[in-house]
């Protein structure tokens, strides 16, 4: 019996140790927030462009029967990590020819303008969001947040935070090229 | 400042890497040698390992100074000083950034584990030679894990060629003396306890552990509870002035981590004192030594292997995360394994009676050893639901609240018991008599704040009547040991004086909690809060006081820019003061920090934070959000920690345990009135 007491300590650390072995898988991430719309048709929005910037809005129907999947960027110029996402963004618009279209979320359109002026325009289509109700629909936590939709409008992955620094990045090029995979194969 | 050179700058710190690798040489022969000395009886052998602890210590620390000397002069070829300082930084940030990565605090926690070796090595000339031989051996074993982890996985001193014009700053939240200052206290606590566990370990090798063993293992223990308990404090008045979130404890597992091992090591404190005046408890005191310190070394590892969600914790690598849990693996199951095996063999010490000194120490340990069971629980909890159910979960303070508080009130309401009660067998009626008195003046006091406070919580009544027990049970103890009115004056200071410093310790550290009790409980149950937009020229209500705000303007700082509103405080219409909150924006780091301006007094704290509204429309037309907060009785969160410390400090100081000096002959002083001998 005492023997057994004293014995109790170790597999109570063994236990716990093969938990914590567990947790450190390199796939899983503590900070990340699962989302009810994986799997899911896309939100109904219907999104007016922002003025000035002679970019067209951003409706659910233009997320609907595109050949290859798309991106969806959310995206604030009072943001400051979007700035630096901004150029990753940009770089994958010219280099990996993805598609990306921007939710401009909660921003003065005068601003908005501004800052694509100074920084360049990646987005195809934008929509202006300013009363965040499309946000709402599609239930971000923050500003930025990025998805990947698949070509029938089917949301695939969901990214939140900018998409900077190599793991990040790597993350999210993983999961376009699974994307590309999979729309290839059901169409 | 002159400018280093080319060349020196090119060679300090690879003598920094180098007096890394050769210390790391020095462990491993310390691991083995003196090992096999006290097993064998060679006593060259073993003290060989008095030299060797010193040896590390030196090397690590021109390491430590070699690393602190690149952040100093922005040494931007060292990949370190690149991410975590800049040189427009405030000198003493330079000099804090040396700790503020994970690299470098973990060089400042392997020369701390090395200065607790060369301690005992260079003044634990009381401890015989086979128990020191074997002590610091252990402690090798453990630089030996953690200066490899260094040198293999985290390199302090990695290069960058050609070297960027400038840094990239630390983190602007952690520019803040509390915070510089914060993670050396809390390092020096953590890896105290490493020392406590070399002698439980060299102990459990042994075989033997008896009173003496208890009375050399404490001022160690003592010392590193002090800085824990310092460390904890100052983190803690850092999330209340640096965070402005107006709260000083939020269960965040970090914080989680650093409080598991200061609960479990208040246990061992109480515990080693029935090993070493009673003989007993010695298996039990040792696995609190072996659990207090294997603690450490979880918060160490949750901290930095990202495997909990946290506002603090270090940047994730799973590789490093892998090396440390085998670090875990090794020291928390290898000495649970040798606990398992030699503890039963212990023999059981004195018999005592269940209502007794030691039986009060008993519940004490029970409670804090559950409490901590608890806070680990909560803490890990998200980890264990998301292996086996793969849900998501958060635990939050309304889980600690509820589990940890109730079992904190009866522990204290023994605090105030336990002192009394003397060993092996106590005299209920004799205690009772004594604390008659007490209990009148408790809950007089309870009556009068509940008349002062005319509405509250019932929680809140009953803690605060059961901290006022523990004041007035220890005053009175204290009273009584000195025969504080029962004696002429003088007699009473000459017998104060001829106390043990650790009586006086003990009455210093238990006012201590229920002073701090009555700023946790107060600034808790009584906290007024407002979160209002405002506009220049608005007025708000709050706890008695009329807060007007003046509108913001911009400042610039050394290395921020910052908004910074003005707000005239005043009660019924007198001029109280003016508050300046600011939100910072760090141009080089891109991020801005919340500046609360607090007015602190005795009765409470006056806490203004500014924030821009979410809705750009409302900030056009220059509001702002305002939280003014006010929590009465923080101050007393911050005193009742230094009195823990003093407490602390003043036990240390006390003759028995003084290192070096020789042991108090009984009749050099005269008989002290004790209740307990």
């Amino acid at each position: 019996m005492k023997r057994a007491i004293a014995a109790l300590p170790v597999l109570v650390a063994l236990i716990f140790g093969a938990f914590f072995l567990w947790g450190l898988n390199p796939n899983r991430d503590p900070n990340a927030i699962p989302s009810v719309l994986i799997s899911q048709p896309a939100p109904e929005f219907d999104l007016p462009a922002v003025e000035g910037t002679g970019v067209p809005g951003l409706t659910r129907a233009d997320l609907s029967g595109n050949p290859e999947p798309v991106v969806v960027n959310v995206f604030a110029s009072w943001c400051v990590p979007c700035r630096a996402e901004h150029a990753v963004l940009t770089r994958m618009v010219e280099r990996d020819g993805i598609r990306l279209f921007g939710i401009n979320y909660k921003d003065k359109p005068k601003d908005a303008s501004a800052w694509l002026e100074d920084l360049g325009n990646p987005y195809e289509r934008i929509g202006s969001d300013l009363n965040g109700r499309a946000g709402i629909e599609w239930g971000i936590s923050g500003v930025p947040e990025t998805f990947i939709v698949a070509g029938d409008g089917t949301v695939l992955y969901r990214y939140v935070g900018p998409v900077v620094g190599a793991e990040a990045e790597k993350q999210f090029a993983t999961a376009l090229a699974q994307a590309r995979t999979k729309n290839g194969g059901e169409s | 400042m002159r400018r280093p050179d080319e060349k020196e700058k090119h060679m300090i710190p690879e003598i920094g890497q180098f007096a890394l690798a050769l210390a790391l040489g020095i462990a491993l022969v310390q691991s083995v040698l003196p090992m096999l000395g006290a097993a064998r009886g060679n006593l060259l052998w073993m003290r060989s390992a008095r030299s060797s602890s010193i040896a590390q210590l030196v090397l690590i620390a021109i390491s430590f100074a070699a690393l602190m000397r690149s952040f100093v002069v922005s040494d931007f070829t060292v990949v370190n000083v690149v991410e975590n300082s800049n040189s427009l930084k405030p000198m003493l940030f330079k000099i804090a950034g040396t700790w503020g990565s994970h690299e470098g605090s973990l060089l400042l926690w392997v020369l701390i584990l090395a200065a607790f070796g060369a301690g005992v090595a260079m003044f634990g000339s009381n401890i015989p030679d086979a128990l020191k031989a074997r002590t610091l051996s252990v402690q090798a074993w453990i630089s030996t894990g953690f200066l490899s982890f260094l040198l293999l996985t985290s390199n302090p001193f990695e290069r960058v060629f050609p070297p960027p014009p400038d840094g990239t700053d630390l983190n602007p939240l952690l520019q803040d003396v509390g915070l510089a200052m914060h993670p050396p206290l809390l390092y020096f606590g953590y890896v105290g306890f490493s020392i406590v566990f070399s002698f439980a370990v060299a102990a459990l090798i042994e075989g033997r552990v008896d009173a003496a063993w208890a009375r050399w293992v404490r001022p160690w223990t003592l010392a590193a509870w002090m800085s824990l308990t310092a460390g904890i404090a100052l983190g803690s008045w850092w999330a209340y002035y640096e965070l402005g979130w107006g709260g000083w404890w939020f269960w965040d597992p970090v914080e989680n981590v650093s409080f598991m091992p200061w609960l479990l090591g208040t246990a061992l404190l109480h515990s080693a004192i029935v090993t070493e005046k009673r003989d007993a408890f010695k298996s039990w005191t040792i696995l609190l030594a072996i659990l207090t310190f294997s603690l450490s070394l979880l918060g160490t590892f949750i901290v930095r292997s990202g495997l909990l969600t946290s506002v603090h914790a270090f940047a994730v690598d799973p590789a490093r995360g892998l090396y440390i849990l085998g670090l875990l693996g090794i020291s928390i199951g290898g000495s649970l394994a040798l606990y398992a095996w030699r503890a039963p063999s212990m023999e059981g010490g004195g018999i005592f009676a269940p209502i007794s000194r030691e039986a009060g120490l008993l519940i004490n340990n029970l409670l804090l050893a559950t409490a901590t069971g608890t806070v680990l629980f909560g803490t890990i909890y998200p980890l264990f639901m998301e292996a086996v159910t793969g849900e998501k979960i958060s635990v939050g303070p309304p889980y600690f609240n509820s589990t940890f508080i109730p079992m904190m009130l009866p522990l204290v309401v023994v605090m105030g018991l336990g002192p009394f009660l003397s060993w092996k067998r106590a005299d209920l009626k004799g205690v009772y008599q004594r604390l008659r008195f007490v209990a009148v003046l408790t809950g007089l006091a309870g009556l009068a704040v509940w008349y002062i406070t005319q509405g509250g919580p019932v929680l809140a009544y009953l803690s605060v009547a059961i901290a006022f027990w523990l004041l007035f049970a220890t005053l009175r103890e204290w009273a009584f040991r000195i025969r504080l009115f029962d004696v002429p004056f003088s007699e009473s200071v000459r017998r104060a004086r001829n106390l043990p410093r650790a009586a006086h310790g003990m009455t210093m550290a238990h006012a201590g909690l229920a002073v701090a009790m009555f700023g946790f409980i107060g600034s808790s149950a009584w906290k007024s809060e407002e979160i209002v937009f405002v506009q220049p020229g608005d007025v708000i209500q709050i706890a008695g006081f009329d807060v007007r705000f003046d509108g913001v303007e911009r400042v610039p700082g050394p290395n921020y820019l910052a908004d910074r509103g003005t707000l005239v405080v005043t009660r019924d219409g007198e001029s109280v003061t003016v508050l300046y909150p600011e939100r910072r924006s760090y141009l080089v780091a891109q991020s801005t920090t919340t500046e609360s301006a607090i007015r602190s007094t005795l009765a409470g704290d006056l806490y203004a934070s500014l924030a821009r509204p979410a809705s750009e429309a409302v900030a056009d037309q220059g509001a702002w959000t305002l939280r003014i907060l006010y929590e009465p009785l923080v101050f007393f969160i911050w005193l009742g920690s230094v009195m823990l410390v003093l407490g602390g400090g003043l036990s240390l100081s006390d003759r028995r345990l003084r290192v070096g000096a020789p042991r108090r002959r009984p009749q050099s002083g005269p008989a002290v009135a004790n209740p307990a001998e």
